[in-house]
Formats: C-alpha cells, structure tokens, sequence
C-alpha cells in the first residue's frame, strides 16, 4: 500500500477545462457538484482508501524567525503567490494506478452546464518507512 | 445504569479521594481508571452500590499508583490499605471541582479537556475523538493541564464566570464522534446550576437548552445549513423550549442580567414564534442593546444588524452594519442578506461569493456559495 496527496489548488494549477467560478453555476449546478463531492468521500470510506481529507482557508500568512528575543515576522497573504492550496485528500491505495484513477474520478466533479470541471489535481506520493528486507 | 448515569458520579467519587487526601492530579487518574473498569464490567454485572464500587475501585488504583510511586522512589507509602472514614463531600467540593477544572491559568482547550473528564467522566479516548486529535495528544494536553493547577492553591472562591465560558465551549464547539457534547454541556450546566445560586448559571442553561431545541431543524439530512427563516418549527423540541423558558423566567425575575440571560432571551423570542412572520424582531433588538451594554463585542454588533434589519428594514440594518469591522467573520454574510432584502441583488450576490471564499468551515461555504448562485441566477433571467 501507498498513501498519495490528492492536492486541489485555488491557484496555481493549469486551467481546468470547464473553468468558470461556482457562484456563475444554477444553483442545481451548484447541488450537483456537493453532491457528487459527498458520494466520492463516502464511496472512498466504503472501499477503505480514505485516510483523511480537509479543505483549507485561502487565507493565510507566511512567518519567519527574527532572531532571538524578537517576535516573528508576519507577512502576506500575497495575492501573487503562484501557489494557493485549497485542500487535500490522502488515500492509501494499493499503486499509482489506483491513485490516478481515482484522481481522475474526483477531476470529474460537474460544474457549470453539469459537465465536468475537468480540474487538474496533483498527485504526490508519500516517502515511506524504509523496508524490512533491503538486500 | 447507562453511561451518562454512571458518569454523573465522577465528580463525587473524585471529591472522596480529594477528601481523604490525595492531591487530585492523582486521583483523578484513579478516578479514569475506575470508570474505564466500570465501563468494562459493569455491562456484565452491575455492583448494587454504584458509587461505592467506584470509591472502592478508585482507592484502589490511588494505593497501587503510590506503590508504584513509592518502590520508585524507594520511599515508604504514606497511606495503608484501609480507607479513611469518608465524610460525604459537600456541593462546595464538588463545585471547587469545576474552578479547578476551569481555572484561569488554563488555556481554553485545556480547561475543555480537563472538565469533560474530571467532572464530565469522558475518557482521554472519547474526548479525543470528539475533539479530532490523536489520543495521545488529548493525554498530553490534559496531564499538562494538571501539572498547572496542581501549583495553584484554591483557597479563594473561584469564579463561576470561568466555568460558564468553558461550558458554553464545549457546547458551541461541538464537533462529531460518539459523544453529543452538547448534550455534555447541558447536563453538566445543570450540575453547575444545582451547586451554584447565580442566575448567570441558569441563563446559560437556558440558553443552551433553547438552542439545543432547534437542532434537528438546523441541518439538513446532507450536512446542509438551514437558516433560521426556513427552519421546519414542527420539528423544534417544545418540551426543551418549555424548560429553557422556565428557567430563563425563574432567572430574569431575580433581577441580576447578565449576558447568558440576554442571550437566553433572544433565543426564547426565536423559539416562541411559530411562523418566522411572527418573531418579535421589536423586542429582540432590544434585547441586543442591552448585550452591548453588558458585553459589547462585535459578533454581538453584528447579530443586532440582522435584528434591526428585520425589525426597521434592510436600510436600518445597513445602518447599524457600518458600525461593524469589515474583517468581522461573517459580516459580508449579513451584509448581502441586508442587501438583498433591500432590492440590490447584485452587490447581494457579490457579497456572498465573497462570503463563500471566506467561510470558516464548508457547510457555511456551501450555504454562501448557493445563495450566490440563486441570485446570479435571478439576474440572469431578469435581463
């Protein structure tokens, strides 16, 4: 087994293909797209593939160290920062072909018009604990 | 027994092991394990004296961890086998168990954690587990908790205010899991309510009882938000709005307000209208200047916008909106609905896109997210 990041993106992904905001989408649009977001979680859990999933505020800030005795830097959010991460769901699946298909599945969601959104998702591998047998 | 039968012993079985001298970081260990053995066997067999089970139980754990302790340290036992006489503990030592819990040297999420188990009797695991983090995280957080108040001395009363603010927590935090805390938060305000004679107590009892009476009505059957005007009322609990009105009525006439009551009130004038038409805005706004009167905030600010609004017209509610921070949570929320009240959908519709982006948690993204498609979509038609 392998766990991999499903990563959706505000920002920073290419466009999707059905690229238009939800608040354009009818509000069957709308339903639609919860809906379909609710059966692939809970078809996740039946299958035992599902490790965890949150969704992230796009607000944010980056800190940094100022030394000793000094508080941190606080700075941003930049609204230019290329990369803006939206949410997660780490599966733990049997290989990377099942973790493509299923990304797949979810870059499926409908969106305006009922059609898919077709959204590019990224797909990232965990490093694991090192094998037993090495040699 | 059920569980939360069983549970509601805690506080006095700890108070005994307190009584009789043993400092309550360690006895309330003792007291966790009696309950975790109670909850092992008691399915199969239940003792004939409850408490004394756990009493017996408890003591027990306490000598065997000072043994422990004592061949640690190799050091001689203080306590023998036999139990000193008890004394019954009074309602003082159970209610000091609650300052304790809630003591201000504690931070919010500890003094959550210690209360639900050291007077809840919720295990490190079911606190865990409703709180969404690892069980040895919970563990942590709570023995940290005690190390704290095990420096500090009660020797002074402690503030009811303090407990209040951990059990209205509890209760407006409620997260999923096995437990219903805020089924936990009631039960154990009215535990509070019945060792303490302040009517702040009894408000925020009410308060969380006329809330907890419009549950059922508040999500739909896919996790959705549904807001108070579309609420199906049929399915509000008349018996808790019966009590929480009780209350609230025994409390205000003490003449002491204080802010749970205002709140209580405010929910009462909700609860008590059968049709939304029918909610006596004129009274609930001024309800709401008195919460600013007694504890000015601006969530407070906010929530009396959307009163005046309904009460004097969406104009009026804008009005009282501008004394409201743009960076309040949740005010382009009541800034659209005001707004779309007034007739100007499309700065409505903007606002709650922005809403949607800004949402704390998903139902209420959703929920702002669908207000903006309906009226995106009116728009649409319209032209």
């Amino acid at each position: 087994m392998t766990k991999y990041l499903l990563l959706k993106h505000y920002r920073g992904a290419p466009a999707a293909v059905n690229d238009v905001p939800m608040d354009q989408w009818t509000p069957d649009e709308v339903e639609a797209h919860i809906q379909f977001m609710n059966d692939f979680a809970a078809t996740l859990e039946r299958t035992g593939e599902v490790v965890d999933a949150q969704a992230l505020s796009p607000d944010g800030m980056w800190v940094r160290h100022d030394g000793e005795g000094r508080p941190p830097v606080t700075d941003g959010p930049f609204a230019e920062t290329k990369d803006l991460i939206a949410g997660w769901m780490v599966i733990d699946v049997d290989n990377q072909e099942r973790a493509i298909e299923l990304a797949g599945e979810l870059s499926a969601a409908p969106g305006a018009g009922g059609k898919p959104i077709h959204e590019w998702l990224e797909v990232r591998p965990f490093l694991t604990a090192p094998p037993t047998v090495t040699e | 027994m059920d569980d939360v039968e069983l549970r509601a012993l805690v506080p006095r079985v700890l108070s005994v092991l307190v009584r009789r001298g043993v400092d309550f970081a360690t006895a309330e260990d003792a007291v966790q394990e009696a309950l975790i053995r109670a909850l092992a066997t008691w399915e199969s067999a239940e003792p004939a004296d409850p408490a004394g089970w756990l009493i017996t139980v408890a003591w027990r754990a306490f000598l065997d961890m000072a043994r422990s302790e004592a061949a640690r340290r190799d050091r001689e036992v203080r306590f023998d086998g036999a139990p000193p006489l008890d004394s019954a503990p009074s309602a003082d030592d159970t209610l000091q168990l609650y300052f304790l819990c809630a003591h201000p040297d504690l931070t919010s999420s500890s003094a959550v954690a210690l209360t639900l188990r050291a007077v809840g009797g919720l295990t490190t695991r079911q606190i865990a587990q409703a709180y969404l983090v690892p069980e040895p995280t919970m563990a942590q957080r709570i023995s940290r908790a005690k190390r704290t108040i095990s420096r500090t001395r009660l020797d002074r009363p402690g503030d009811p205010r303090t407990v209040m603010r951990v059990l209205y927590l509890v209760f407006n935090e409620g997260y999923s899991g096995d437990v219903d805390l805020a089924a936990e938060a009631i039960r154990l305000t009215g535990q509070l309510s019945s060792l303490s004679d302040d009517p702040e107590v009894d408000g925020l009892l009410a308060l969380m009882l006329l809330h907890h009476a419009r549950r059922p009505s508040r999500t739909g059957p896919d996790g959705r938000i549904v807001p108070l005007a579309e609420q199906d009322r049929s399915r509000w609990d008349t018996e808790l709005i019966t009590q929480g009105t009780t209350i609230l009525q025994a409390a205000l006439a003490r003449d002491q307000l204080g802010e749970y009551q205002a709140q209580a009130a405010i929910a009462a004038l909700h609860a008590d209208a059968p049709r939304v038409e029918a909610t006596d805005w004129t009274q609930i706004v001024e309800w709401y200047d008195e919460l600013v009167r007694l504890a000015d905030s601006p969530i407070v600010r906010l929530n009396r916008a959307v009163a005046v609004g309904e009460a004097d017209g969406a104009p009026a509610g804008l009005a009282a909106l501008t004394d409201v921070h743009e960076d309040v949570p949740r005010r382009q929320a009541v800034a659209a609905h005001l707004h779309e009240k007034n007739g100007d959908l499309e700065v409505a519709a903007r606002l709650y896109a922005a809403a949607a982006r800004d949402a704390p948690n998903l139902p209420e993204r959703e929920h702002q997210a669908r207000q903006a498609a309906r009226l995106n979509q009116q728009l649409r038609h319209r032209t």
